[in-house]
């Protein structure tokens, strides 16, 4: 039996190796998107493009925006000189967050009074907005605890002179700086490997069927299990040099501690890749062809592992409807496996459960996927 | 022969057409496609962190233990999930996933507080997701130090009402809600006119090479202009089906309201579209099989949506990754597309975008468009 499956493999093996192109995007490919992901993803908002518009001009009014920019928060991308300008500069984008300082600020702040002041916010990057908006609130509370500087005359005991009530201690686990690169550099390797291994396999079944080189597969005493692992396993290997270089990277180049045990990590990357290869196998023979197999299997994994495994939006906020979904989305388990052994250092013991779906979702695609075949060949 | 140009062009068209027809599943994939790529980024990115899952341990066990551990409940931020007697028991709920936040009220609170002393509370966090730690612990700070400020009050009395100094107002213009869904819809609408139009005219031509069909198009009489123009045009048509569904789909069921002008749109949509039809006609050159081509269409795709401020701002990226930014022509559609639906601006406001946008494009069209010849030539 596995005499019939070897040459399907070196077939396979001698056609990816012909390709150099494609065998140099498959090697660059991971490596330009770590690059790119782990650079350009980040998860803090900072220096949100601010215009001013400071109709009071005094130095308490100067000493508020230097509040705001001192921060990093914010930055003073234009200062406007009347409405219009503030406008305009946030229509074009300049500016994603104007600060209106009304005549009479330091004229209230003197006498005692609530000074008001307005911020406008470009709502149209949502994301962006709703933390700005939170950056706002903390800053301007910060200034209630804090007004010596900026009204000299009116001193009001009240953190300064007491022992606050209560004190807030914090640990936290297995990140203690908070490196967003900690959570997104494994994160990352479970939605590369996911879109890279499915476009993989989603040719490889459907271009024997447009070249019509299958007929002469199925003249041959192939069953189609075996002709499915001698078409994954290539893939397999190529996939596993992929998660190698990720890996490197990851540990040397981007210092994410790896604390637990690196066979594990290798074996459930291993499992991880072959369900994901199969979804590509299983779109490649149903379709049996290319570009349509290409395009589902973009579709089914890209934006689903992107955006509902819990990579960078935790699926808890999600409407219950996008949850129940995020559950057979194989992505999802395996961001836990891979953050566990990377950063809590857990073993197979609190990771089972995921790696058993991970198993059983590999087995299945293989299964469907040979199925599909037996079915076209009829 | 002037007058048989168009009428080539035509056949050649329809030739296309019949092609995508015949191949029944791409056809329902172009429209699925978008639809499902709108309902996934409409709901999924949010930056509202909130049902934190948390686990308790109130090792003191009186009513102002219990009225601090109520705060946190009803902020709407925590959901509390598991209440332990032991703080041992939390690290195990961390490590298996079941608890984000893990808050700790050691004994003898609320009898320091009696004395005025300091009360410490224990905050333990789970930094995997670094994010939604960050988030948390915002949070957090926030209601202890309301309780800690209320506490205050009550010890000095009216001493303490100090007024506010400073009252920020904060109007959000162009969505009001803050509804993601309002950020996404044109960014949809980019990202599907660069994959239809793009890699689908790359591989619709490829194909005709990898089938040896292509030999026959050359020695007929039709000009390698006709013919790329030939394989373009029905992507483009495609592609501006695809703007109408999404804009449709965002307009009746997420209700994102067009602020702008909709020709305007469409007409800058064109402006785009030539840029990527012209990264397309690249791409079909430079590739052998129809893998290659959808590899390098692929390729493209990560900084297309990276480095275009689709999500994450631009601002935000390191300095060297912001210069990258400029050369991605999704980059200044995105500020044309979101600014026509969200802010109702026009040419006078967009014209910079609209300069990059036809800069690029015909640059790129006119490098592929000699690339194309010579190849078949």
């Amino acid at each position: 039996m596995r005499s019939l499956i070897l040459p399907i493999m070196k077939k396979e093996f001698i056609e990816v190796w012909r390709d150099t192109r494609s065998l140099a995007f498959i090697l660059a490919m991971p490596v330009m998107m770590l690059f790119l992901y782990g650079y350009g993803i980040s998860s803090d908002v900072k220096r949100v493009p601010l215009v001013v518009y400071d109709r009071d001009g005094t130095p308490p009014a100067r000493e508020l925006i230097r509040r705001f920019t001192s921060t990093d928060y914010f930055v003073v991308a234009a200062e406007a000189a009347n409405l219009r300008e503030l406008r305009h500069t946030i229509d074009t984008g300049q500016a994603k967050v104007g600060l209106l300082i009304p005549e009479d600020f330091s004229r209230n702040l003197g006498a005692g009074r609530p000074a008001p002041i307005q911020f406008v916010v470009d709502g149209s990057d949502s994301n962006t907005a709703g933390i700005a908006i939170g950056n706002i609130a903390a800053i301007s509370k910060g200034l209630e605890l804090a007004p010596r500087d900026l009204r000299p005359d009116v001193l009001i005991p009240l953190q300064s002179e007491l022992s606050p009530p209560i004190e807030l201690r914090t640990w936290v686990w297995y990140n203690p700086e908070l490196r967003s690169s900690n959570f997104l550099i494994p994160g990352l390797t479970a939605v590369i490997l996911m879109m890279l291994a499915a476009l993989l396999t989603s040719l490889t079944v459907a271009r024997e069927w447009e070249r019509g080189t299958m007929e002469a597969l199925i003249a041959s005493p192939l069953h189609p299990h075996q002709l499915m692992v001698g078409k994954i396993l290539p893939y397999v290997v190529i996939g596993l040099v992929d998660v190698l270089f990720i890996l490197l990277l990851a540990v040397f180049w981007f210092r994410v501690p790896l604390r637990g045990s690196v066979t594990l990590l290798m074996a459930s990357s291993t499992i991880f890749l072959i369900g994901a290869l199969g979804i590509g196998l299983f779109f490649s023979a149903a379709t049996k062809n290319q570009q349509v197999a290409f395009q589902l299997s973009i579709l089914a994994t890209m934006l689903p592992a992107l955006l509902l495994s819990g990579f960078f939006y935790p699926i808890e906020n999600m409407p219950p409807i996008l949850q129940a979904i995020t559950t057979i989305v194989p992505a999802r388990y395996f961001l836990v496996v891979i953050r566990g052994i990377f950063l809590k250092g857990v073993g197979v013991e609190v990771l089972w459960k995921e790696l058993l779906f991970l198993g059983a979702f590999a087995v299945l695609m293989l299964f469907a996927s040979s199925a599909k075949f037996k079915k076209r060949l009829e | 022969m002037r007058a048989e140009r168009p009428r080539r062009l035509r056949t050649l068209v329809k030739k296309e057409f019949i092609q995508i027809r015949r191949d029944r599943r791409i056809l329902p994939i172009l429209i699925i496609m978008p639809v499902l790529q709108l309902v996934i980024l409409g709901y999924a990115v949010s930056s509202d962190i909130k049902h934190l899952r948390t686990a308790v341990c109130d090792l003191d066990r009186t009513p102002q233990s219990r009225a601090l551990i109520d705060r946190f409940a009803t902020s709407g931020y925590f959901d509390i999930r598991h209440t332990v007697s032991d703080d041992r028991h939390i690290k195990p709920l961390v490590d298996a996933g079941k608890a984000r936040v893990g808050l700790v009220i050691p004994p003898r609170f609320a009898a320091k507080l009696a004395r005025q002393e300091t009360a410490t509370i224990q905050l333990l966090l789970d930094g995997t997701d670094s994010n939604t730690a960050t988030v948390a612990q915002g949070y957090v700070t926030q209601i202890v130090n309301a309780e800690a400020a209320r506490i205050l009050v009550e010890r000095l009395g009216p001493k303490a009402t100090a007024p506010t100094a400073v009252e920020p107002t904060v109007r959000v213009w162009f969505n009001p809600d803050l509804k993601s869904v309002n950020f996404m819809v044109p960014g949809v609408v980019a990202l599907i006119l660069t994959i239809v139009t793009m890699t689908m005219t790359a591989t619709a031509i490829v194909k005709e090479k990898e089938r040896g069909t292509i030999e026959q198009l050359i020695v007929s009489p039709i000009r390698p202009v006709q013919l790329m123009l030939g394989k373009a045009i029905p992507f483009v048509i495609i592609g501006y089906a695809d703007i109408l569904l999404v804009v449709l789909v965002g307009l009746l069921w997420f209700r994102v309201p067009i602020a702008g002008s909709f020709t305007l749109l469409l007409f800058l949509s064109g402006l785009f579209i030539m840029t990527t039809l012209g990264l397309g006609l690249l791409i079909s050159t430079v590739s052998q099989t129809q893998q290659q081509a959808m590899m390098l269409g692929f390729f493209a795709n990560p900084p297309f949506m990276l480095l275009s401020g689709f999500i994450f701002p631009i601002a935000s990226m390191p300095e060297p990754m912001q210069y990258l930014t400029y050369l991605i022509p999704l980059r200044y559609f995105l500020v044309i597309i979101r600014g026509i639906f969200l802010k109702g601006v026009g040419l006078d406001v967009l014209w910079p975008q609209a300069l990059a946008l036809t800069v690029f494009g015909v640059a790129v069209l006119v490098l592929s468009a000699l690339r194309f010849q010579k190849r078949l030539g």
